[in-house]
């Protein structure tokens, strides 16, 4: 007996695995990929121009697709809620219907082109690209469940939507940078610290380059972040902070859609 | 005997409710399907429902009427627990609806629109709702014969026209055999031909006794189809009771005459 949480996962999976935008996902990965490592240099350089890609591309997309796919499913959402299931079965099942095949889609797109040119050479860092590019996709889709779960109306909702991709991907760093010049004449570790946490870019940026070569390009927040844990510690933090990033959202828009009317 | 059978729909009040008197006697608790009492609902500042009682006994089809923004949806979507109700009660089969999903098992729903995921085909999708459901009864697969439904189960959903998905719709609302219907607006962006078989099969599943529960705004359909009516007027019931007993209240020769006259007496 498969419960039905795994159905819907299940049904789901039949649907997104054939949707044109999936399938161009990830091949718009494997030909990044593919091309950085051909014309690009070592796979060392593939990694860092790899990361500045992705971590623009992931959120856009996970939270611009997510956001059309639920948006689009309402009318089928309304049919399911009038069958005997929960809303937060069907919740689970929708979220990680969707953000497995995303998540997928992009290990694909990312791992193919590193097992055909790399051959293991930076099997770390292609582990830490991969693990901080699948924790991204949750990230993101779970923002994006949130956001519809609240937002009714799709305008505001994808509003919403690159809003938050445009402060988290772009603005941050620019106020970081802002605010590191203006107080420099004080000590700002810990508020570096806390405000990159507040980022789960930032910290999915730092899980690379701290198992990388390229530690001085990690900037401000991941020197401090380098600096006051250490690699392994720092690991550890990004990673669960991140988890975080992504089960906070989860709950909220579980919780929004248990309440909202139809 | 009860009270619903040959209530004489009078409109005393500008609210009148022909079966408050059946809902009021308690010995006719087991037999009352669907009881929604004092029901309210908001959005926002707009008040969508207010003070709405209906009482649906088994094996009646009831049609919802009322002008667009009327409510109708609203009282429907609340049977379904898709909207959350501020205030009042629902009870179906004597149980009341707080949360606990599994009444649901004992509908079939047919929406206005039938939109379904894009890359499934049809009888993935038709697994899917059967895995959902874990139903045990009998698939009733009329409508897929008489639709001639089988010949696009292996197509994709994308691919299928308007009028089609309605059929498809209208085939699993129906299939798991369910004691209560609950039909909007079944018959609208259906041709002729599709839209007569459908209303047969509608009274043929009265006949055996189903409740159901529709919506239209084709007043024809609605005398062809229903036994008693709820007339809905700016979320407020107007009138609860038979067709008949509106008509005569109304002094007009036809439903759609006598709702017309209401919507014009609702708006002084």
């Amino acid at each position: 007996m498969m419960n039905t949480t795994m159905k819907i996962i299940k049904y789901e999976l039949f649907d997104v695995l054939r949707n044109k935008w999936l399938i161009g996902y990830a091949l718009f990965f494997l030909l990044a990929t593919d091309t950085l490592f051909r014309f690009g240099g070592g796979g060392a350089k593939v990694v860092l121009s790899f990361m500045n890609i992705m971590l623009f591309v992931i959120p856009l997309v996970c939270l611009i697709f997510s956001l059309m796919y639920i948006y689009n499913a309402r009318e089928f959402i309304e049919l399911l809620l009038s069958q005997p299931i929960r809303r937060s079965t069907l919740f689970r099942g929708m979220y990680f219907g969707l953000s497995a095949p995303l998540a997928l889609g992009y290990l694909f797109g990312v791992g193919v082109p590193f097992l055909l040119h790399d051959n293991g050479a930076h099997l770390a860092s292609l582990i830490m690209l991969l693990l901080s590019g699948v924790l991204l996709t949750f990230v993101f889709t779970a923002l994006a469940f949130q956001i519809a779960a609240w937002q009714v109306d799709r305008a505001k909702g994808f509003g919403a939507a690159l809003l938050a991709w445009l402060v988290f991907a772009v603005l941050y760093d620019g106020a970081i940078l802002i605010i590191s010049f203006t107080f420099a004449d004080y000590p700002l570790e810990k508020p570096m610290l806390v405000l990159t946490m507040l980022n789960p870019i930032d910290l999915a940026r730092i899980l690379i380059l701290l198992k990388s070569d390229f530690a001085a390009l990690m900037g401000y927040t991941g020197a401090v972040f380098q600096h006051f844990f250490g690699s392994e510690l720092g690991v550890v933090l990004a990673l669960t902070v991140l988890a975080g990033w992504a089960i906070a959202p989860f709950w909220l828009g579980a919780r929004f859609f248990r309440k909202r009317d139809f | 005997m009860d009270f619903m059978q040959n209530g004489n729909g009078v409109l005393e009040s500008p609210v009148y409710n022909s079966n408050i008197m059946a809902a009021d006697n308690q010995s006719d608790h087991q037999t009352v399907l669907l009881r929604i009492e004092k029901l309210e609902k908001q959005f926002g500042s707009l008040p969508v429902l207010q003070s709405v009682d209906v009482t649906i006994m088994p094996g009646v089809v009831t049609a919802i009427v009322g002008p667009n923004g009327s409510g109708k949806s609203t009282l429907i979507k609340s049977i379904l627990g898709l909207v959350r109700p501020d205030r009042g009660t629902i009870w179906i089969k004597g149980q009341k609806i707080n949360g606990d999903c599994s009444y649901r098992r004992h509908i079939g729903y047919m929406p206005q629109i039938a939109r379904f995921p894009e890359n499934l085909r049809v009888r993935e999708l038709l697994y899917m709702i059967k895995d959902v459901r874990e139903s045990e009864a009998k698939l009733d697969e009329d409508l897929w014969r008489i639709f001639a439904l089988d010949k696009e189960r292996d197509k994709v959903l994308r691919t299928l026209s308007g009028g089609t998905r309605q059929k498809v719709s209208a085939a699993i609302a129906f299939m798991f055999q369910p004691e209560i219907l609950i039909l909007d607006e079944p018959t609208a962006g259906l041709d002729p031909a599709s839209s007569s078989k459908l209303k047969d099969k509608i009274l043929q599943e009265k006949a055996r006794g189903k409740t159901i529960v529709l919506t239209s705004h084709i007043m024809s359909e609605v005398e062809q189809m229903a036994d008693d009516i709820a007339f809905l007027l700016d979320g407020q019931i107007r009138f609860t009771g038979k067709i008949s007993a509106l008509k005569a209240h109304a002094g007009a020769t036809t439903l759609e005459r006598a709702m017309a006259q209401m919507m014009e007496k609702g708006a002084e």
